[in-house]
């Protein structure tokens, strides 16, 4: 066990690593740099141009700046960002936080939606399973960037709920001005809630539709195994062969793309958050991306390369405690 | 499950002849811009005007107010459709009073015409790449599967690696590492390659696999007694064996290659305005405004959703998916065979 946790450790400290330096030096290596792209290129003063180069340490050759980035970074010291002029841990907490929020919150709603439809829909055939089946196809065709434009779309349309954003600016200004103690933080709370199920839905939607088809699709499977025909011989009701005999091996190919899933979080929640306004690492990461923000780039790299790494740490954990077998050899 | 797979086809067959009869089926030009009529509402075609029927007419749209975009319809007078002239098969008979059927953009233009002309751009990007995908994938998954060893495990590393990373952030720093501003045709070559290199490692791996075993197959050990060299085993007998998960993979990666051309296009990363493509039209669309006032200007999302709707219809039919376990949601960028996070059993 201890020797499979210090693998799985390795393995996710060399993601973040690789995955950071690699955006770092990428954006580093393309044409234009921070100070360009802040003065625009045409017409801009190349003098001031290079003072905000060298005051930046721009100036240097890639190689040196890497491994000025990378002495600090190994005392978890990411910089400076330049676009904000604000450390880049502290930006990256407070929008990782966000992030976070919408995946787990996603990731919440997809698996109770998902999973009981999936075996309602795997183990028996009516009209009612061929609508959910139906349904499914339907919002697999609907990815995230599409599906947080429909539901501003209605969103706006009804008025129900708020379009954009994590807290409406009354909130945000309240709070501000220190609505003290536990009534301005219940009222933030309150806020961010109205706020989150569009960004939530449109996430996690084409989540649900996937985990629903991937377990109808096991389920179905599994009913077919002999171990399944001996608990029907030996008398057990149709509910408990399937919600516990059945669902627990059927389940096992699912909870193996768990951490996968975190990726596709990440990938959909990009989009998501350009639509709604959220302010989580998508944002972030874009406009690092766009201002040539070195530091802020590679930053955000690690902290998603971190979320991948501890999203397939639960995963596994979640695994090894469901299947024996994975006990035995870990 | 054979009519879903009969609609997915039949769905992907007209959107194909759309975007090929492009400049006849559109009634106006990709980028004629019509100043009074900017984010005017779609002009439906109809029949019976003042009780007497006629061979199909618009009413021309009247701009009401310039600041709130409002137009009403002009009753008055029918303007009559024209067919099968000037090489359209329909259009208004008056310049000032063209048909729309989905309605105008930001500058005035047809979003109809616009969306069959962007289908060539999103469509024939998608299918490059998926091209491209497929032939690295093959390539390196047969190479992988035939050679073993040190080669198979560096070469299956990588792609699990690639598989881990999510791939619209992989997709957007390698567009971002490139210059922004560029000519069309570039984007489209630098968009194609790095959707290739996205995704290729979905393939390989499959390939991968299919090869290891088929390796030891009677069949594949007779080629190789009778003297079958290395490339030949590969052509000839291995490769034909994964023709089935290649065409399975082909569905999967494009439409998820038109939804991130539409993720890179939106963000202002990919084909940019006067270039008609799903994913610079959805610019449009870019704030709560125009997409609450005019609806219509979420047509390409529509048009990317039928068409992943196609693939998914025929994914969703294919016979044994299930068994060959290769079955990924399109655009969803997921593979749920892909166990690398996985503890080795």
């Amino acid at each position: 066990m201890a020797r499979y946790l210090v693998r799985r450790l390795t393995f996710a400290v060399l993601l973040v690593f690789c995955v950071s330096s690699l955006a770092l030096l990428l954006v580093g290596l393309a044409p234009g740099d921070y100070a360009s792209e802040l003065f625009g290129g045409i017409g801009a003063n190349p003098a001031l141009v290079a003072a905000t180069r060298a005051s930046d340490g721009l100036d240097r050759p890639l190689g040196q700046q890497y491994a000025v980035w990378l002495g600090r970074a190994a005392r978890l010291d990411f910089g400076n960002s330049l676009l904000y002029r604000r450390p880049v841990t502290e930006l990256i907490r407070q929008r990782a936080m966000n992030t976070a929020l919408l995946a787990i919150g996603a990731l919440l709603v997809a698996t109770v939606l998902g999973l009981p439809l999936g075996v309602l829909t795997g183990s028996r055939r009516n009209g009612g399973t061929a609508l959910v089946r139906m349904t499914s196809i339907l919002l697999l065709s609907v990815p995230p960037l599409l599906m947080s434009l429909l539901l501003v779309f209605l969103a706006s349309r009804t008025g129900w709920l708020p379009v954009g954003g994590m807290t409406s600016a009354a909130t945000e200004s309240g709070f501000g001005l220190g609505t003290s103690g536990f009534s301005g933080w219940t009222m933030w709370a309150r806020d961010v809630a109205w706020h989150l199920p569009v960004p939530v839905l449109a996430l996690a939607l084409p989540i649900s539709a996937m985990l629903e088809r991937l377990l109808a699709q096991s389920i179905e499977d599994t009913i077919g195994a002999p171990f399944i025909l001996c608990a029907e011989a030996r008398g057990l009701s149709r509910r408990r062969l399937l919600w516990r005999h059945a669902l627990r091996v059927a389940l096992h190919p699912i909870l193996s793309i768990y951490g996968l899933i975190i990726g596709t979080l990440l990938s959909g929640s990009f989009m998501v958050e350009i639509i709604t306004a959220w302010p989580g690492l998508g944002r972030l990461t874009y406009d690092a991306l766009r201002g040539r923000d070195v530091y802020l780039v590679a930053g955000c790299a690690a902290a998603g390369a971190l979320f991948l790494a501890i999203g397939s740490l639960i995963a596994d954990a979640v695994q090894v405690a469901v299947d024996p077998r994975l006990r035995e050899s870990a | 499950m054979q009519l879903t797979r009969i609609v997915g086809v039949t769905i992907l067959v007209v959107v194909g002849l759309g975007a090929i009869a492009a400049p006849v089926l559109a009634p106006n030009a990709a980028d004629a811009r019509f100043r009074n009529l900017l984010y005017a509402p779609p002009t439906w075609p109809h029949l019976v005007h003042d009780g007497d029927v006629r061979t199909g007419f618009i009413y021309r749209w009247r701009l009401v107010s310039r600041l709130e975009q409002r137009y009403e319809q002009d009753r008055s007078q029918a303007v009559p459709l024209t067919w099968f002239s000037g090489g359209k098969l329909v259009r208004s008979s008056m310049s000032s009073a063209p048909l729309m059927l989905l309605g105008a953009d930001s500058f005035g233009r047809d979003i109809f015409g616009r969306l069959l002309f962007g289908a060539r751009t999103s469509l024939g990007l998608a299918v490059t790449a998926t091209l491209g995908a497929l032939l690295i994938g093959t390539l390196i998954g047969a190479v992988a599967g035939v050679a073993g060893h040190a080669i198979d495990e560096l070469l299956m590393r990588l792609a699990e690696l690639m598989i881990v990373l999510p791939t619209v952030y992989v997709v957007l720093v390698l567009r971002a590492a490139l210059p922004l501003e560029l000519a069309p045709s570039i984007v489209f070559m630098l968009m194609v390659a790095i959707f290739a290199a996205v995704g290729w490692p979905f393939v390989a791996r499959g390939v991968r696999g299919i090869v290891a075993s088929e390796k030891r197959r009677e069949y594949a050990v007779a080629a190789q007694s009778l003297g079958a060299g290395r490339p030949r085993l590969m052509f000839r007998h291995l490769l034909p064996a994964c023709a089935g998960f290649i065409a399975v993979q082909a569905t999967l990666l494009v439409p998820a290659f038109i939804v991130a051309e539409a993720t890179l296009s939106y963000v202002g990363l990919g084909f940019s305005d006067p270039v008609a493509s799903w994913g610079s039209m959805l610019r449009d669309a870019s704030d709560v405004v125009a997409i609450t006032e005019f609806p219509w200007t979420l047509a390409p999302a529509g048009a990317i959703f039928v068409v992943t709707l196609g693939f998914n219809l025929i994914v969703q039919s294919h016979p044994g998916i299930s068994e060959a376990g290769s079955w990924r949601p399109a655009a969803c960028g997921l593979n749920p065979e892909s166990r690398e996070l996985k503890p080795e059993a």
